[in-house]
């Protein structure tokens, strides 16, 4: 039902405000990815258009591209905690759910499996989608026993290395000797190997990266769903930076993330073999249904011809 | 996959009403922790998460037998109380009827999540087995933690005994559910005492069950993309402004607690109303809740067989607290005694902020750490309350 449920009837699209008709007109629900995927973001009704984040804020745009990115976003559901991510999240046309600090994965772990138990036959998506600060630190516990347990949903840490929302204080993800609120002598230890852990706790598909390229972005972003659907915990960690706190000028917000993917976020995507498998499934399907799709369209103007 | 196949069970679904006051009954002779997971067995649970700490593990090992029986459908053991409660939560939102239980550090430890399911309207049932919050360590029954979930919106009830417990857990479900409260109902009563004790409870069959949860009648829509009205609602008012942040806030809370108040109708509904009162014209109440009204009501027969003008009150809800009851039953007592199993008096402090003529509550006795309590401490404030000379010796 869940597209149904979105649509409003004909005669009653009068009564709702413009902004909700247009979404369901021309936003991504029940579109492909060349309708309203990333690749063409800004032409289409976006499920996060508006957001009170910083300017320049890579967040914010790593965000966005989530949205778009999305396989079903008529049947997904995000959760996150507190921290400046939240913020753009929940203003996103996707049911989000915000619990307490750092809670995000034991909320999903309670969420999935009660999908599952209510709706067998259907995929219902759940990402959690939290800061450095809430994935690594206080939530870690909950992180981590998500992964062991075999949960089977997807944990995106938007790293920005530092606690933005709470005014620039030291996180286990900020790199070590970064003076930092709380750490006003420089922080005396290493950062965090996230991806490291995510792989001795289970998680099944695994990447690290600075999202600089969009359809690189995109398409990990929908693996690490498919895969979360049926095989098990997938993990994203991706740099998306702090210009305020790290001082970054606008202007040069991209090219921090550039150098940074060369660095400490170089790609790294690691897969267990049965994610590979539906992996490969799954976009060689979606490989023939994008060219019948194409073919759909190429016979269909020369009918019109 | 599970190694055990899970049988699939054939019940009758009934309303609560039947299931309490008309289905036939059966003597059983169990412990307070049987009792609390036959309740859970006929409430039609969906989930149920678990995490052990004395005296609750108990409880929570015969849930899972239930599951693994059939009766629950999905059962798994958590990582700590926070992660319990907050998967609790989560489980919430897809419109699922929940259960999970804990005891004093535990129910601290997971108090950041319980808090605020009120708030986030999750009509979960609570089992709290009371014990010590530390230091130092010990493990013994003190209910004092029903003192820091008193203020967080929960509806609370507290048993007696085993039957309490059985009878009061499955009410539970139904007044959580109803939509005009939708928040979540603890049910506490004394870890060992109860829990480890056995006493006589009534049961229905177990092949009757209480009618399914239904999300679609839920007053909050279930997260699940399903239910109507669509959320997806892109302008969080909450984050536009401070006023609006806090104006929200704040009806939102005022909505928690007249909620709350709601609940006391369907309190008298299943359980026969917040109080019981034996010799409502008696000169001197014992005013109890949970495992101390089990003394209380042994002091009153003792007081009952020397002919003295006593009087029993039992509070079986703690939230919301029966003010107008209390205040009713207790207008021409000239003493009111408050024994209990904590040491800062939670009880005896909500009595005295209720009634206008405070000062007629003796604050106690109280004992805590684990003691017992045993009926001459509260006789002696019976003797001393009418002015009767004794020769007790403690």
């Amino acid at each position: 039902m869940s597209l149904a449920y979105i649509t409003p009837s004909e005669r009653f699209k009068k009564y709702l405000p413009k902004d909700y008709v247009e979404l369901i007109d021309f936003g991504p629900f029940g579109k492909t990815q060349e309708e309203a995927g990333p690749g063409n973001m800004g032409q289409f009704k976006e499920l996060m258009e508006e957001h009170p984040m910083c300017s320049g804020c890579w967040m914010a745009y790593y965000i966005r591209l989530i949205f778009a990115a999305l396989p079903c976003p008529e049947e997904t559901v995000t959760i996150g905690t507190a921290g400046c991510g939240r913020l753009a999240i929940s203003q996103a046309a996707v049911p989000f759910i915000y619990g307490n600090y750092g809670d995000q994965n034991a909320m999903a772990s309670g969420l999935t499996r009660a999908f599952r138990l209510r709706f067998p036959d259907k995929t219902k998506d759940v990402l959690t989608i939290a800061g450095d600060g809430g994935t690594m630190d206080i939530g870690f516990s909950m992180t981590m026993h998500s992964w062991i347990r075999g949960e089977r949903f997807t944990t995106i840490m938007l790293d920005n290395e530092v606690y933005g929302n709470t005014g620039g204080q030291s996180s286990g993800m900020s790199p070590k000797g970064a003076v930092l609120k709380m750490a006003p002598m420089g922080k005396d230890f290493e950062k965090m190997p996230a991806t490291d852990l995510a792989k001795a706790a289970g998680c099944v598909y695994i990447v690290r990266m600075s999202p600089t390229n969009i359809k690189q972005a995109a398409k990990v972003i929908r693996r690490a769903i498919f895969v979360a659907r049926e095989v098990g915990p997938t993990f994203i960690h991706a740099y998306t930076s702090c210009n305020i706190e790290y001082s970054i000028p606008t202007e040069d917000v991209f090219a921090d993330a550039i150098e940074l993917g060369k660095g400490r976020f170089k790609f790294d995507e690691y897969m267990t073999d049965e994610a590979k498998i539906v992996i490969e499934r799954v976009e060689g399907e979606e490989k023939v249904a994008r060219k019948a799709r194409k073919a759909a369209k190429v016979a269909a103007a020369e009918a019109v011809n | 996959m599970s190694a055990v196949q899970r049988p699939v069970l054939n019940k009758k679904q009934v309303e609560m009403n039947y299931l309490l006051h008309e289905a036939p009954r059966e003597k059983h002779f169990i412990t307070g922790a049987q009792a609390m997971s036959e309740a859970v067995k006929r409430a039609n649970v969906d989930m149920a998460i678990a995490y052990p700490i004395t005296p609750q593990s108990e409880v929570m090992h015969l849930v899972g037998d239930v599951f693994a029986q059939g009766h629950i459908k999905e059962y798994y053991r958590a990582e700590e109380e926070l992660g319990t409660m907050s998967a609790i939560a989560g489980a919430s939102r897809a419109g699922v009827r929940l259960f999970t239980a804990t005891s004093g550090p535990g129910l601290i430890r997971g108090l950041e999540a319980i808090a605020s399911w009120p708030g986030h309207r999750v009509p979960a049932v609570l089992g709290i087995l009371t014990r010590v919050i530390n230091a130092p360590l010990s493990i013994q029954p003190d209910n004092i933690e029903m003192a820091y979930m008193m203020h967080c919106g929960a509806v609370m009830l507290h048993a007696e005994n085993q039957q309490d417990t059985f009878d009061f857990t499955l009410a539970a479900f139904a007044i959580a559910e109803k939509v005009d409260v939708y928040i979540p109902v603890a049910v506490a009563t004394e870890g060992f005492f109860v829990t480890h004790a056995k006493g006589y409870v009534d049961m229905m069959s177990e092949d009757l069950v209480y009618k399914e949860f239904d999300p679609v009648a839920s007053p909050v829509p279930a997260m699940d993309n399903e239910t109507p009205p669509a959320r997806i609602q892109r302008d969080a008012p909450v984050q536009k402004s401070n006023f609006m942040s806090y104006l929200i806030h704040s009806v939102w809370q005022q909505e928690i607690w007249d909620s709350n108040s709601r609940a006391m109708k369907y309190i008298y509904e299943y359980l026969g109303g917040p109080i019981e009162v034996q010799n409502p014209e008696a000169d001197v109440f014992v005013v109890a809740s949970g495992c101390a009204a089990a003394q209380a009501r042994e002091a009153w027969r003792y007081a009952q067989e020397e002919g003295l003008s006593v009087g029993l009150i039992k509070v079986k809800a703690i939230r919301p607290f029966p003010k107008d009851e209390i205040r009713e039953a207790a207008k021409n007592a000239k003493a009111l005694i408050v024994p209990e199993h904590n040491i800062i008096g939670w009880l005896s402090k909500e009595i005295q902020a209720t009634i206008p003529n405070g000062g007629i509550v003796v604050e106690g006795p109280r004992v805590y750490g684990g003691m017992t309590l045993p009926v001459e401490l509260i006789m002696v404030e019976l003797y001393d309350a009418l002015g009767i000379e004794h020769n007790i010796k403690l």
